[in-house]
């Protein structure tokens, strides 16, 4: 199966471990991920000002590429893409007015009507690929680790965007238990990471940092297991800091969904760059016997 | 030619809780033959449960049985409790209702109440009545102020039955236990093994409907955990009552421990149309209040806190009593609760205070989430059996909401109590009356002309 994906900024500077995971795991499971050509910002974050439209262009524009590949359907990674996209692409859908006007001012377009269903890659797991067909495909039982599912706020939130329960999202645990991990309960797995504070504000992110990541660690958690790399840089990127203000913080690795998936299905270790990962995970999976000893 | 047909003077109440309870005695107090159908094996309804009841801190067994031996006792009452309306036909002034009496396997003639079968029947599963706080035997009586005072087993849950059926069904597997100690010990021989559910028909003129609320099942807020140390209003009065399964000692589900921090969330699913609910249920702020100050009397150096969006205290005395509340210590915060879960020992509950723009977090022993009231489970089933209408949540619909609030959609059918919008005591009792007056006004007449029915 050929799908439509649209990769976004991290994906190619801080989150490369993110993408080349998910390429290299879809693939083994059958799924080819086709990046857009001529792909731009996908406008960071949804703006919620009512006549503020020229945010909403470079969301469309995407979709827009998206159509002209000849494809109904686009997938992404990062949770924040995900979110841009899907809520630029509902206000398409449902507000007649604001459409008529971005496409006028994208006269160079093809008008954009709704065409393109925006889906995150872990909708695609579930619904397209599905547990079963994942389960066939294990190679490397992830067995002995033990996660916490982190959602963040982009992917169930809101709800006409939510990709799974607002409240209580199962998908990524679901996901988990396919390959063998084991999956704790993690009452804090929507709760905010700081998000966009981190450049104004870092001082707050070390404060929800250190709420999530020292639930985590009282849970028993091995490693946080997350989709956005925003949350991966605040939940991660700090960890020093907070052991330094926290003496019981002792960190926390933290893996995207993709790492663990292309790993189980048999993909080589140093395709899913675990090097770039926060928080020590080589060093786990190593003492779990999941990737070789270094030589 | 109009046609006039005659009044078939009886009523059939269906409820018996205080609504129900207040109209059925209404009626019969006016001369006329009233026959009561309750779905559980008592009359009492939700009041029955509650420990006190606000404003004046009365407790249901002073002021509920009395009116429940009253009904038991009426010459003009027949009651019929574990039963059920099945079929309704015909039209004002002449209904002819079926009704469905289940089998309670006891002989009411014979069971004298006295408690043996009971206290020794080997087989417990949660109480209703109890709101699954404590355990009942399979052979019961919801609560010991029951009317009827007799006993009933629930086939669901029965040793014997269920060998019987296994015995039926030839089913593989191991054989349960013969048990019968209920027949073997009791003393007026009423166990009756051989009884089958029943049809009752009967003529009436006029219904009143009074069927009533059950809360919100707590697994409609994922937000807040599925936690034994979390539990709603009916389960907190339980446990609150001195005549409850703690004896009024409030100890907390999962250790028993009596707890010392205890926050209550108010619009637990009220007032947010984002979980379905968009209406207010207009007796948490009230009950709420009063949990909190029945704990504070029972656990005096224990800390209430509120989470409340507003408080709507709107009857006689309420507002003086939730300032009393204030003043004995309960501490309110005016905000909604985003998040309630386990960590370790305690329960933390996260939420914001909108007065000092600050947000909250409380680490708490027990959490007591103030439920939004919802119509009693299987209320649309019933309005449809009834052929009156019910409105989005599924309340019944009254004729007109402001001028008309006692009639259903269909004439000679009337509504009393919660079943059509969240209601507290005092107003589910004054409907009952209202209701009861409405059906006492069509009793006055012999004859009457059912609109729209003209003949020739």
């Amino acid at each position: 199966m050929d799908l439509s994906y649209y990769p976004g900024c991290t994906l190619k500077t801080k989150a490369l471990n993110f993408e080349a995971s998910a390429i290299a795991a879809m693939s083994v499971l059958g799924v080819n991920l086709i990046e857009i050509p001529r792909w731009n910002c996908c406008g960071t974050v949804h703006s919620m000002a009512d006549d503020d439209l020229a945010h909403h262009i470079a969301p469309v524009r995407n979709l827009v590429r998206v159509a002209e590949q000849g494809s109904n359907r686009v997938v992404t990674l990062c949770s924040f893409c995900y979110n841009t996209l899907k809520r630029a692409d509902l206000l398409m859908r449902n507000s007649p007015e604001k459409r008529n006007t971005i496409n006028s001012f994208m006269d160079d377009e093809i008008d954009y009507n709704g065409q393109v269903e925006v889906v995150h890659l872990l909708e695609v797991l579930r619904d397209d690929v599905g547990w079963e067909a994942i389960a066939r495909q294990v190679k490397v039982p992830l067995e002995g680790l033990k996660v916490v599912p982190y959602y963040g706020c982009t992917l169930t939130r809101p709800q006409e965007a939510a990709i799974d329960s607002v409240e209580n999202p199962t998908v990524i645990q679901e996901l988990m238990k396919v390959l063998g991990v084991t999956v704790l309960d993690f009452p804090l797995a929507t709760e905010c990471c700081g998000s966009f504070e981190i450049v104004s504000d870092p001082g707050a992110v070390i404060e929800r940092a250190y709420a999530i990541l020292g639930m985590a660690q009282r849970k028993g958690a091995d490693a946080v297991v997350l989709s956005c790399p925003l949350c991966a840089h605040n939940l991660g990127q700090k960890q020093a800091e907070i052991a330094d203000k926290y003496s019981d913080f002792t960190g926390m690795p933290i893996v995207y969904f993709t790492q663990l998936l292309a790993l189980a299905v048999g993909v080589s270790p140093e395709v899913c760059r675990f090097d770039l990962n926060f928080g020590g995970v080589e060093a786990l999976l190593r003492d779990r016997g999941l990737i070789p000893e270094r030589v | 030619m109009r046609l006039s047909v005659g009044v078939v003077k009886k009523a059939l109440v269906i409820g018996g809780g205080v609504a129900g309870i207040q109209a059925a005695l209404d009626i019969a107090d006016g001369g006329y033959q009233v026959i009561v159908v309750e779905k559980t094996p008592s009359i009492g309804g939700h009041m029955a449960q509650y420990a006190e009841v606000f404003p004046t801190l009365d407790c249901p067994q002073c002021i509920l049985t009395p009116k429940m031996v009253d009904v038991g006792q009426h010459p003009n009452i027949r009651l019929l409790t574990y039963a059920e309306v099945q079929r309704v036909s015909g039209e004002v002034g002449n209904f002819e209702v079926e009704i469905l009496q289940k089998a309670r396997k006891v002989d009411h003639t014979k069971c004298t109440g006295c408690g043996t079968c009971w206290q020794k029947c080997p087989e417990k599963v949660p109480s209703e009545y109890d709101a699954g706080v404590a355990d009942r035997a399979a052979i019961y009586i919801p609560f010991a102020q029951a009317v009827p005072a007799k006993a009933v087993i629930d086939t669901e849950h029965c040793r014997y039955i269920k060998y019987l059926e296994f015995m039926e069904g030839e089913k593989e597997g191991k054989k349960p236990p013969q048990c019968r100690i209920c027949e073997r010990l009791c003393p007026a021989g009423a166990i009756d093994w051989e009884q089958e559910d029943e049809t009752i028909t009967e003529q009436v003129g006029a219904i009143v409907v009074a069927t009533g609320f059950d809360l919100m099942p707590i697994k409609r807020l994922p937000e807040y955990a599925e936690d034994p140390d979390v539990v709603d209003g009916i389960q907190f009065e339980r446990m609150l009552c001195p005549g409850g399964p703690t004896a009024g000692v409030v100890r907390r589900p999962s250790d028993k421990r009596t707890p010392k921090e205890v926050v209550f969330v108010s619009c637990a699913g009220s007032r947010d149309p984002e979980h379905g609910v968009p209406h207010c249920s207009r007796v948490c702020c009230m009950y709420l209040a009063k949990q909190a100050m029945l704990y504070k009397h029972a656990v005096p150096d224990g800390q209430a806190h509120i989470f409340y969006i507003d408080t709507r205290t709107t009857g006689k005395g309420y507002e003086e009593f939730l300032q009393r509340t204030m003043a004995e210590g309960t501490v309110y915060l005016r905000g909604k609760v985003s998040r309630i879960y386990r960590d370790g020992d305690k329960i933390k509950v996260m939420g914001v205070d909108t007065l000092s723009g600050k947000q909250v977090e409380v680490s708490a022993d027990l959490v007591v989430l103030g439920m939004a009231m919802l119509p009693s489970v299987g209320t649309k089933d019933l309005a449809a059996r009834l052929g009156i209408a019910t409105d989005e949540q599924g309340f019944l619909t009254e004729n007109h909401i402001k001028i008309d609030p006692l009639e259903s959609t269909r004439p000679g059918i009337y509504l009393a109590g919660a079943a059509q919008g969240p209601k507290d005591i005092p107003d589910s009792v004054a409907q009952g009356s209202g209701a009861a007056s409405k059906v006492l006004g069509l009793f006055a007449h012999s004859e009457m002309t059912p609109e729209g029915l003209v003949v020739g």
